[in-house]
Order: C-alpha cells, then sequence, then structure tokens
C-alpha cells in the first residue's frame, strides 16, 4: 500500500499541473472571447484562487512520493515530530 | 477533563455554540439568496466600476475572505481564546448584516453605496472564516471520546439550518408586506428585503447573551495555565512539516469532496431547479425548505454512527454516492419538469394582456402572459414583454419569462431527489468536524481546523454553482455539463481519502 500511496503521489503532481494548466487555457480563452470587466475579473480570481491551491496539491504530491503518508501520525507529539 | 462534564453543561454548550453558528450562517446566506434585490439596489446593470464590485462582493467575501478570516480568527483562538474568538466573529457579523440593511441605495450615495456593501460583505466573510472552528473545536473539547461524533453533529447541523433560516425568513416577508401578493413582492424588491438584514440583530444579541454566559474550553485552559499554547500558530500549521502534510491530507482528502457535496445539494440544485427546469421561485424555495427539514436529522444519526465505526468510511460513502448518482438525478429532475413530451390543453390555455404607460415617456410596456396547462399537470406561465411606442411602431423583448408550477406528484418527487443530494450532504458533512479536530493538536487547532475547512468549503464548495452554470455556458449541448465539477472534485477526493486517511478515533484530544 505504501507503494501505491508514493506513486500515486507523482499521479498528483502531474494531476495537479495539468488541471492548473487546463484553468489557465481556459481563462485566456474566456477572456480573449468577451473582454468584458465581468469576464476580466471573474476568470482571473478563479486563476488566481487556485494557484495556491494547486501548489498546495503539487506539495501534498511530493509529499506522499517521498513517503511522509506511509503513516499518520497518532499523537500530537507525533504531529509535531 | 472531558468526561467530567455533566449532560446538562454539554447540552449548554452545545446550544451556545449551535445558535450562534447558525445566526452567523443565516446572516452569510440571506446576501447570497437576495443577490439579484441587492444588486439592483447597489450596482447597477452597464456601469463597469459598479460590476467589478459586484463581481467583488460576490466572490470575495464567499472565497477569498474566509480562508483569511480562518487565519486571522483561528490564530487569535489558539492565542487567546476559544471562547472570546467566536465572541468576536459573532458580533463582528451581525453589526455587519445589520449595517448592509442600513446602507442607502446607489440612487441616494451614488459609489458609496456599493462600496460600503462590499467591505460589509467582507467583513462577514472574515467573520464567518473564524467562527466554524471555534465552534466546532469547542464542542469537541467539551465533549467525551466516544461521543465527539454525536456532539459535534449538533455544529454540523447550523450550516444547513441557516440556510433554511434565511429561506423561510425571506418568504415569509416576501409575503407579508401587503395583502395583495403582487403588492407585496414589489414593497419587498423595493425596501423590504432590508428586514431579513435588521432581524439579524436580535438573533444575533440573543446569541452574544448566551454565549457570554460560557466558559472557556476546558483543554485550552489546562494549555493555558501550563504555559503552553502556541507562540504563532499560523507559522505552527503551515510551516511544520508534520503538521502541514495533515493540513494538506484534511483538504484534499475529505474538505474539498465535502464542500462540493454541500454546495451542490443545496445551491447549485437550487440553481438548477430554476434555471434548466425553470420551476417557479416559490416552488424551488419550498421545495429545498421540504427536502432539509427531512434530512436534517440524518447529520445527528452519522455523526453518531462515526462515533461507533469511525469517520472515515461514512465520508467515502458519502462523496461516492455523489460521484456515481448526481447525473442520474439531475437527469430525472429534467424529466419531471419537461413539458416538450406532454401535450398542452389548447382549450384551456389562458392568455392576460396589459400594457402600462410609462410616465413622461413616449412608450407603454406591454406585458403577455400566457398559462398553458399541461397533461402531466405542470402550469407553465410564460410572460412576453414589449415596448409600445406612441407612433406605432413596437419593440419585442427578447427573451420570455418561463416558470412551471409542479402539480403535487411531481413536486414531491423533486423533494424526493433533492432529499437524496442533501443525504450525502449529511454524510459527509455530519462527521467531518470531530474528523479535523481529531487529526490536529489543542494548541494549533482552531487555525489548523479552520484552514482545510474553509478552503475546500468556501473555495471548492462556494465555486460549484458558478464553475457549473460558467461550463453550462460554454460547453452548450449538455445541460449537466456543470455537473462534472463536483463530479470530479468528489472523485478525485475519494481516491486521496480512500487511500491516504485512516479511520482511527483519537481517544485523547486533550494533547
Amino acid at each position: 500500500m505504501n507503494q501505491v500511496k508514493k506513486v500515486l503521489g507523482l499521479v498528483w503532481i502531474v494531476f495537479g499541473l495539468t488541471a492548473y494548466g487546463l484553468l489557465l487555457k481556459t481563462c485566456s480563452e474566456q477572456i480573449e472571447l468577451k473582454p468584458t470587466t465581468d469576464t476580466i475579473i471573474q476568470w482571473s480570481i478563479f486563476a488566481i484562487i487556485f494557484l495556491p491551491i494547486a501548489i498546495g496539491f503539487l506539495i501534498f504530491g511530493w509529499l506522499a512520493f517521498q513517503g511522509a503518508y506511509d503513516s499518520l501520525p497518532e499523537s500530537s507529539e507525533a504531529v509535531e515530530e | 477533563m472531558q468526561t467530567g462534564n455533566a449532560p446538562n453543561q454539554i447540552r449548554k454548550v452545545i446550544f451556545a455554540s449551535s445558535v450562534g453558528t447558525l445566526i452567523e450562517w443565516y446572516d452569510f446566506y440571506i446576501f447570497g439568496s437576495l443577490a439579484p434585490i441587492i444588486a439592483a439596489q447597489f450596482f447597477p446593470k452597464g456601469n463597469p466600476t459598479a460590476a467589478l464590485l459586484s463581481t467583488l462582493a460576490t466572490f470575495a467575501a464567499g472565497f477569498i475572505v474566509r480562508p483569511f478570516g480562518a487565519l486571522v480568527f483561528g490564530r487569535l483562538g489558539d492565542k487567546v481564546g476559544r471562547k472570546y474568538t467566536f465572541l468576536l466573529t459573532l458580533i463582528l457579523m451581525g453589526g455587519s448584516t445589520f449595517a448592509i440593511g442600513l446602507v442607502p441605495g446607489y440612487e441616494t450615495i451614488g459609489f458609496a453605496a456599493p462600496l460600503l456593501v462590499l467591505m460589509l460583505r467582507l467583513v462577514q466573510g472574515l467573520a464567518l472564516g473564524g467562527e466554524y472552528g471555534g465552534a466546532a473545536t469547542y464542542v469537541a473539547e467539551h465533549s467525551p471520546a466516544h461521543r465527539r461524533g454525536f456532539f459535534t453533529s449538533w455544529i454540523q447541523t447550523t450550516a444547513t439550518l441557516g440556510l433554511l433560516l434565511s429561506l423561510g425568513i425571506i418568504l415569509i416577508t416576501r409575503k407579508s408586506l401587503d395583502q395583495d401578493a403582487a403588492a407585496s413582492i414589489r414593497a419587498f424588491e423595493s425596501w423590504g428585503w432590508r428586514i431579513p438584514f435588521w432581524f439579524s440583530i436580535i438573533l444575533v444579541g440573543m446569541s452574544i447573551y448566551i454565549r457570554l454566559k460560557m466558559h472557556e474550553s476546558p483543554l485550552f485552559s489546562k494549555l493555558k495555565a501550563e504555559g503552553k499554547t502556541s507562540v504563532n500558530p499560523i507559522k505552527e500549521s503551515l510551516m511544520h512539516k508534520g503538521n502541514l502534510k495533515m493540513v494538506l491530507l484534511a483538504l484534499f482528502g475529505a474538505t474539498m469532496g465535502q464542500g462540493v457535496v454541500w454546495y451542490t445539494g443545496q445551491f447549485y440544485a437550487q440553481t438548477f431547479l430554476e434555471t434548466a427546469c425553470q420551476v417557479d421561485f416559490e416552488q424551488t424555495r419550498t421545495i429545498l425548505i421540504w427536502a432539509i427539514i427531512f434530512a436534517t436529522p440524518l447529520f445527528i444519526v452519522f455523526g453518531y454512527w462515526s462515533d461507533k465505526i469511525g469517520r472515515k468510511w461514512i465520508i467515502m460513502a458519502g462523496l461516492l454516492l455523489a460521484v456515481f448518482s448526481y447525473r442520474p438525478i439531475y437527469q430525472q429532475m429534467l424529466k419531471i419538469t419537461d413539458t416538450q413530451k406532454s401535450v398542452a390543453d389548447p382549450s384551456a390555455t389562458r392568455i392576460e394582456s396589459v400594457i402600462n404607460p410609462a410616465s413622461g415617456k413616449d412608450f407603454s410596456l406591454q406585458t403577455t402572459t400566457t398559462l398553458q396547462f399541461y397533461q402531466n399537470g405542470i402550469t407553465e406561465r410564460r410572460v412576453h414583454a414589449d415596448t409600445l411606442f406612441t407612433d406605432g411602431t413596437e419593440r419585442s423583448g427578447s427573451n420570455d419569462k418561463i416558470s412551471k408550477e409542479l402539480p403535487d406528484q411531481s413536486y414531491w418527487a423533486i423533494v424526493a431527489l433533492i432529499f437524496i443530494q442533501i443525504v450525502f450532504v449529511t454524510m459527509v458533512y455530519g462527521p467531518i468536524a470531530a474528523f479535523l479536530v481529531e487529526i490536529f493538536p489543542t494548541k494549533i487547532r482552531y487555525t489548523s481546523m479552520s484552514l482545510p475547512y474553509h478552503l475546500g468549503n468556501g473555495v471548492f464548495g462556494g465555486m460549484t454553482p458558478f464553475i457549473a452554470v460558467l461550463l453550462g455556458t460554454i460547453y452548450t449541448g449538455d445541460v449537466l455539463v456543470g455537473l462534472w465539477y463536483p463530479i470530479a472534485v468528489a472523485a478525485v477526493c475519494l481516491v486521496i481519502g480512500v487511500i491516504y486517511l485512516n479511520n482511527r478515533i483519537d481517544p485523547d484530544v486533550n494533547d
């Protein structure tokens, strides 16, 4: 199972990059299609909001690949170690 | 510490926390439910600056500001204490809601009006970001380990009940401003919409009184007495690898899926009924109200059950059911409300036309209402508007406004379909407070659990209606295309949750 968790870590990294790339592509297409204030603001907000989340997803994937989730902590001390 | 609490004491804790949180959700949702009226009052169409402020008010408060609220008030809650922090969020939320009801319209004070509304909406978002984590933590830290899921599930009912209260107050106010129904709706749209905002101050006042009588969380008090509170909870939550990995796991393995299921079942369903199915405004609201009333007890049932079998598999089962049943459910909603395949009785068709001269203008407005009665029992009301100029020319309105009134059988069938979706909500949401409380240490719990909750619920969940509608405007061939967003997010969350989460119930959150 730990091996699956690690391999999937790479999948999450690729998935995070692809999903955010797709979002950026859709944003630019939609803004180009209808360059009104509403459209620009709306899609820009989407792109900005999902950037830290995409970064978080990459970190999650990286941690999983490194084996950080092989066992979960069972106490606060274990979390802080 | 926790097990020593008398039943009466824990009931008081749950009541005081739940009432306040319910009121905060009520405050937050009335703005969303009244968005079209608020837009007409404060954000005039065709004005680009007003459009910008309107978009910011819609998006910023719900999505961007909530996680910031989680960080700001989470930090305060982990340093100063749970009780005073969620008392502060309540005051901020109540004050800003009441103030929105007082702001004069755009026609009276110009751009100051939308600016004030935007600022007050931001305060609402911040306060909401700080409230939930505090209430859930406060209740969990008073609960015995074997009943943590059950006790915190009462907090989990508050978001849905807040939505229910907002829908109910709006419907009652809309109907009771004049004996004539049409005049009452006009009065509501002109000034009566302010009443639900003012009503908030009474609720908040009561809740503050109740919360002031409560004591600080015993676990936090102990930590503070021992001088073990966190010096910098945000840094410890996000910069410490051991805790960051749990924040990310909570977000991607639980709360992002929970967020989209919550918003699909209770918000997107409402939008879909009104726009794609074209069901009457009032029926749409009452359908949701009935479904919520029937399903809400299940939050408690699943919270209670999670104490027996663990939190993980209940949440995962909710996600799985949502992923596989959303499209069939929405397909069925379309089928029930469809009039294309049913025949209208031409002899029963009624057409009414009213001409209203526009005072001081060279035109009149002609409104033609056609009522068609279909074999499947649906009554379709089609309103067409024309502009008649004094020189004899006529300009036809571009879009007819259609609304369908459902017969009893179809009405209750839709209630059942929404109920099923809210059952999924109760599965993913009922046990999640206990789940989040258990994976973070006491000294940074408020901050650590608030962040994934508000990112999952606010960003992933809150975006659902907007992204779903946007997908519909991009891919016009499939009316159900909007569902792919919640389905995809819930599916990814399901895979991550199943593989990476464990089902362990923490016997001791006192660490």
